[in-house]
């Protein structure tokens, strides 16, 4: 292939139609309170491993909604399960409860665990 | 909502286009890149429809290229404009028609400023009187050149020898337009059909008988951008903006794109080759691209203009398989003659992309 001195970089768009949900929609079976994320990011700013390694509860929902599961695995392995998030979440979800089921549901949203 | 209202409101999206005497200036860019799409506009104008449009050769830059490069102040680029509006004025018109896209958002954009600051119209009077010792009155109408074949659109349907159908099956070409950034993102009131219903390039294509197809990134930008290509570093970015807008249509097959901006048939004409020699991939039928087509080749086409003469051969994109679909008549030896049919050199053929 010819080099022309720049690169294609790979587009961002998530194509919804593509994507399996069966994992986020397994997990708002078993923890309703879920949907009730508003996105605000309390989680994730109070986090205490989140500045070195990138853990966000906000960012593991739509990381779920997206398709991205590897993003997704590769930030719960980081969780301490310190429960800071649960305490300064405003829309009361339990999100050590939500962490640990996740933790238990495998890509296809199977309980393994 | 009565129906009153309901005519108000669409009112608001309508675009007052004057429909004789126009000050005609040309883009910087569009004669290098599509050489015969300006020469074009005035044929068809003039010649077949019988419109007064004027041009002088003394006009130059509108400067927008240099001023949305961040390489010359606003300032400038209004006595730059000042001086063209003291020729239109000099020749006696009131409305000005652009042929650049980004002439026409420069244009527009000095003018809401001057109507925001009067001040500082006054100062640019003075600096043009100072330099060149010109006066000038503002343009009663401003227009690109879109606007005012979107407003002909139908005298050219009468006498368009072709329609936008293909001539096998008798379905309406698929048309993609783009409308570009500097017409309907800056000021898109100043468009027609404004921000949610622009229809500048759409009621061309359906007029001459296509069918206009909707796709998730219709509205993206075409990846030139002025930074984003100019700087070589960037360069990357705008072949990966026209990327996702390939991508985005290719599921929709589309047979044609149509543009109103010197840069967007440019790149999305172009970088077609650079994706296919970078990834393999082309978006038309077998191998071939999308031609990427400016409104006055379009028009060309549809009125019967040898495509040769139109310089659809200096498309990257090979031209001919969309002839063959709607069945127009062309001399495939009569491609690389020049002037007085003297024979060009014929261009090296991509190794990826198919041309004819």
């Amino acid at each position: 292939m010819m080099d022309f001195g720049f690169k294609l970089s790979p587009s961002s768009a998530v194509n919804l139609d593509t994507v399996d949900r069966a994992r986020y929609d397994r997990l708002v079976q078993l923890v309703p309170d879920a949907r009730t994320c508003i996105d605000c990011g309390s989680c994730s700013a109070t986090c205490t491993a989140a500045p070195w390694s990138g853990m966000s509860v906000r960012k593991v929902l739509l990381g779920l909604q997206r398709g991205r599961d590897d993003e997704v695995d590769a930030m719960l392995s980081k969780c301490m399960l310190c429960g800071k998030c649960t305490m300064v979440c405003p829309r009361g979800i339990n999100t050590r409860q939500l962490i640990l089921t996740l933790c238990r549901l495998d890509r296809k949203g199977e309980v393994v665990r | 909502m009565i129906y009153q209202g309901k005519q108000k409101i669409w009112a608001d999206y309508q675009k007052e286009i004057p429909d004789n005497h126009w000050f005609y200036v040309r883009s910087c860019i569009r004669q290098n890149f599509f050489p015969a799409s300006e020469k074009y506009f005035l044929t068809i104008c003039r010649d077949m429809l019988g419109r007064d449009i004027y041009e002088t050769e003394h006009h130059t830059t509108c400067a927008g290229i240099a001023y949305h490069c961040d390489t010359i102040p606003q300032e400038t680029a209004m006595t730059v404009v000042a001086r063209q509006f003291a020729l239109m004025t000099e020749a006696g018109y009131d409305s000005l028609v652009t042929s650049c896209i980004t002439s026409f958002g420069n244009y527009t954009e000095i003018l809401e400023t001057w109507r925001e600051f009067p001040e500082l119209e006054a100062k640019i009077r003075e600096q043009l009187w100072k330099a060149c010792r010109r006066e000038f009155e503002k343009p009663k109408y401003l227009a690109h050149a879109s606007d005012l074949m979107y407003k002909l659109r139908g005298e050219i349907a009468e006498r368009a020898q072709y329609r936008l159908v293909s001539r096998a099956t008798g379905e309406p070409l698929r048309v993609v337009e783009h409308i570009g950034c500097h017409y309907s993102k800056m000021f898109p009131h100043k468009g027609v059909g404004g921000a949610e219903y622009p229809c500048v390039l759409s009621g061309m294509a359906e007029a001459w008988g296509g069918q206009v197809i909707d796709y998730p990134e219709r509205r993206h930008c075409c990846g030139y951008g002025f930074r984003q290509y100019h700087v070589k570093a960037n360069r990357g970015y705008s072949l990966s903006n026209t990327h996702k807008k390939f991508e985005s249509m290719e599921p929709f097959h589309p047979d044609l794109i149509l543009t109103n901006c010197p840069g967007c048939p440019y790149f999305l004409d172009r970088w077609q080759y650079v994706i296919a020699e970078m990834e393999g991939k082309t978006y038309g039928q077998n191998g071939y691209g999308i031609p990427a087509l400016t409104y006055e080749e379009l028009a060309g086409l549809v009125l019967g203009v040898d495509p040769w003469d139109l310089g659809l051969q200096v498309h990257q994109v090979a031209i001919e398989p969309l002839l063959d679909k709607i069945g127009i008549d062309y001399d495939p030896a009569r491609k690389y003659l020049g002037m007085n049919e003297k024979k060009i050199k014929t261009p090296g053929l991509p190794t990826t992309l198919k041309c004819c």
